[in-house]
């Protein structure tokens, strides 16, 4: 399978494979501490970030279904981990409530609404994690498709639909914990989620996610499907016009690209330790879309890098110049969309194979 | 009809009011070539979509093989029947190499889970190969589809078309925008198709309707105004008429 890793992948994943070693490493107290512990964590939300980029370059880079409800998905996901982590408290809470998460007993609840039912155990979440974002990609997707709604009419519905579920969220009655969400987490898997061991546990799985949803959509767009995605997305009335169900494509892209993005979010919850309905603003959809159109639409790694790259900026900024981080933001959309119409990766791989035909030159002058 | 691959009988069609499609009638049988001319707004589009399924006439019948209603098919059905269609603008997917957009377009399966298992095979390279000949675009196969001239998108079109390997196919001005030698090349191209497949073209360009030497139907305001050989129809008062203006 040599197409499968290509020079692209293969350099980014073997890059992402020394970061994964080296930073635990050189956070642990053996290695006198040489970067503070927090970064594990950091870096691991960021590792997040970059899943969910790469599920919406799936979607839209491959099949120009360009979501801007995302972040839906991923909350989606959050929220599925965020119950689990939530049952896992027990009776540790403030009120000391065996089975009822604080927030419940709070609103004078006297049992555990039937949809907390299951997250006490981890494989039922972990389950959830990914079946309620599918779920939810394949309904909304099935009505989306099949009454040919594409292109920015597409874009505005997926952004009515996060921001919907942003306002529900936000209500108590709802029982998810409100506009505070969920929060107070104590372990995973039995695991004190403040140990440094945890935390890197959680960063190496986080990594190797990632890794694992760049060589699935890697898989997917380099198989003889991919070609049917990309003839949707550059002239999809050919496409049904050779006889291709247009929307069972688009479903299937859609609902997979929404599954990773759970993940995504299911990972990021216990690395930042909260949840709540401000992940589901219409605002942080966009920002996905910037990442991936900074990094590099339809090149998959360039939308990990463009996450990474993007999010890094963010703590950097929002720490030294916060009231500045948005409009950096934009300048940084608008300076690429002019000047790196393929983005940073594109850039790159530019600038690297201009120094390759000088290297060529040299050699034939010395065959000469 | 008996024995008619494709029959259109008493077909009308309108939009807000304007009458595209005004009681059309049209028999093709297997194997035939026939050119579809006519003014502008004579209606030409407006049938291939009806034929395709991409829009539904107000009344009249259109059956397939004298069985299928293709009234009730869709875009995706008609061609899994068996027609294809070439547009007026050459639509191939430019980023694509000419090669992938003929395996893409060649007779196979394509359901999602048949296409995201599926390798390509042996005599599907094969069928490539003899396509890229036919169609003369052996040197381009690797070039992304978006870096040919304009005619040479136009053909790649039509072999894609004859990947599907359909026993109808709808050719939308195929010479739209050729030089005189691809004009000519393309109305033998379409005279070697045509017997293994049935060919309905639609045409502007008088110089290439005489070059395909076939059955001539001409259209206007949606209905049928003559049929016959070029020279029995360029005879016709009111062909003359129509093309020459009032």
């Amino acid at each position: 399978m040599a197409r499968l890793v290509d020079r692209r992948m293969g350099v980014f994943l073997a890059a992402l494979f020394v970061l994964t070693v080296a930073l635990p490493v050189a956070s642990s107290a053996a290695a006198g501490e040489l970067v503070p512990a927090y970064l594990v964590s950091l870096v691991g939300k960021y590792l997040c970030y970059a899943l969910l980029a790469v599920a919406l370059d799936l979607g839209w880079g491959f099949c120009g279904i360009l979501s801007l409800g995302h972040g839906a998905f991923f909350a989606l996901g959050g929220y599925a981990m965020g119950m689990y982590l939530m049952r896992q408290i027990g009776p540790r809470g403030v009120y000391g409530d065996p089975v009822l998460p604080d927030f419940m007993v709070f609103l004078n609840w006297q049992e555990l609404p039937w949809f907390w039912l299951g997250f006490d155990r981890f494989w039922f979440a972990a389950l959830m994690v990914m079946a309620v974002p599918g779920l939810l990609a394949f309904v909304f997707g099935w009505f989306a498709f099949r009454s040919r709604v594409s292109g920015v009419y597409l874009s505005i519905i997926t952004q009515a639909m996060t921001y919907a579920l942003m306002l529900a969220f936000f209500r108590n009655e709802m029982g998810f914990g409100g506009n505070n969400g969920l929060t107070d987490f104590k372990d995973i898997l039995g695991l004190d989620l403040t140990a440094a061991s945890t935390r890197t546990g959680l960063f190496v799985a986080s990594a190797v996610a990632l890794a694992a949803g760049l060589l699935v959509a890697r898989w997917i767009t380099a198989s003889r499907l991919g070609r049917v995605l990309v003839a949707i997305r550059d002239a999809e009335e050919r496409a049904r016009f050779l006889g291709y169900r247009v929307e069972h494509y688009k479903l299937f892209v859609f609902t997979v690209s929404a599954v990773m993005a759970g993940v995504a979010g299911a990972l990021y919850v216990p690395q930042v330790g909260i949840i709540n309905p401000g992940e589901f603003s219409p605002a942080n959809s966009i920002e996905i879309v910037i990442w991936v159109a900074l990094g590099g639409r339809g090149t998959l790694v360039g939308a990990a890098l463009g996450a990474m790259l993007v999010a890094l900026a963010k703590t950097l900024l929002t720490g030294w110049l916060p009231e500045l981080w948005l409009f950096a933001l934009g300048g940084l959309f608008v300076l690429v969309t002019l000047w790196l119409p393929r983005g940073v990766l594109g850039a790159l791989e530019d600038g690297l194979a201009q120094l390759r035909p000088a290297r060529t030159g040299a050699r034939e002058e010395v065959r000469a | 009809m008996s024995g008619s691959l494709l029959y259109l009988s008493g077909v009308g069609k309108s939009f807000d009011g304007f009458r595209a499609i005004d009681n059309l009638s049209l028999v093709v049988f297997p194997g035939e070539l026939r050119a579809v001319i006519g003014p502008n707004g004579a209606g030409k589009t407006t049938m291939m979509d009806i034929i395709t399924g991409k829009t539904r006439p107000d009344e009249g019948e259109v059956f397939w093989k004298e069985s299928v209603d293709l009234t009730r098919a869709d875009e995706v059905e008609t061609a899994r029947l068996g027609i294809g269609r070439k547009f007026q603008k050459p639509s191939v997917i430019e980023s694509l190499t000419v090669a992938e957009n003929l395996e893409l377009a060649l007779k196979g399966p394509r359901g999602v889970a048949a296409r995201l298992f599926g390798r390509r095979g042996e005599t599907e390279a094969r069928e490539i190969a003899r396509l890229l000949a036919l169609v003369r675009l052996e040197e381009a196969r690797d070039a992304p589809a978006g870096s040919l001239s304009h005619g040479q998108k136009q053909w790649l079109e039509i072999g894609m078309l004859l990947a599907q390997d359909p026993e109808l196919l709808l050719v939308d001005e195929p010479a739209a925008g050729m030089t005189d030698a691809e004009t000519m090349r393309t109305a033998e191209l379409l005279r070697e198709i045509a017997g293994r497949h049935a060919v309905v073209v639609v045409e502007h360009d008088m110089e290439f309707v005489r070059a395909l030497g076939c059955k001539v139907t001409v259209l206007h305001q949606g209905r049928v105004l003559a049929e016959g050989s070029l020279e029995h129809v360029s005879a016709n008062p009111e062909v003359i008429e129509v093309y020459l203006g009032r």
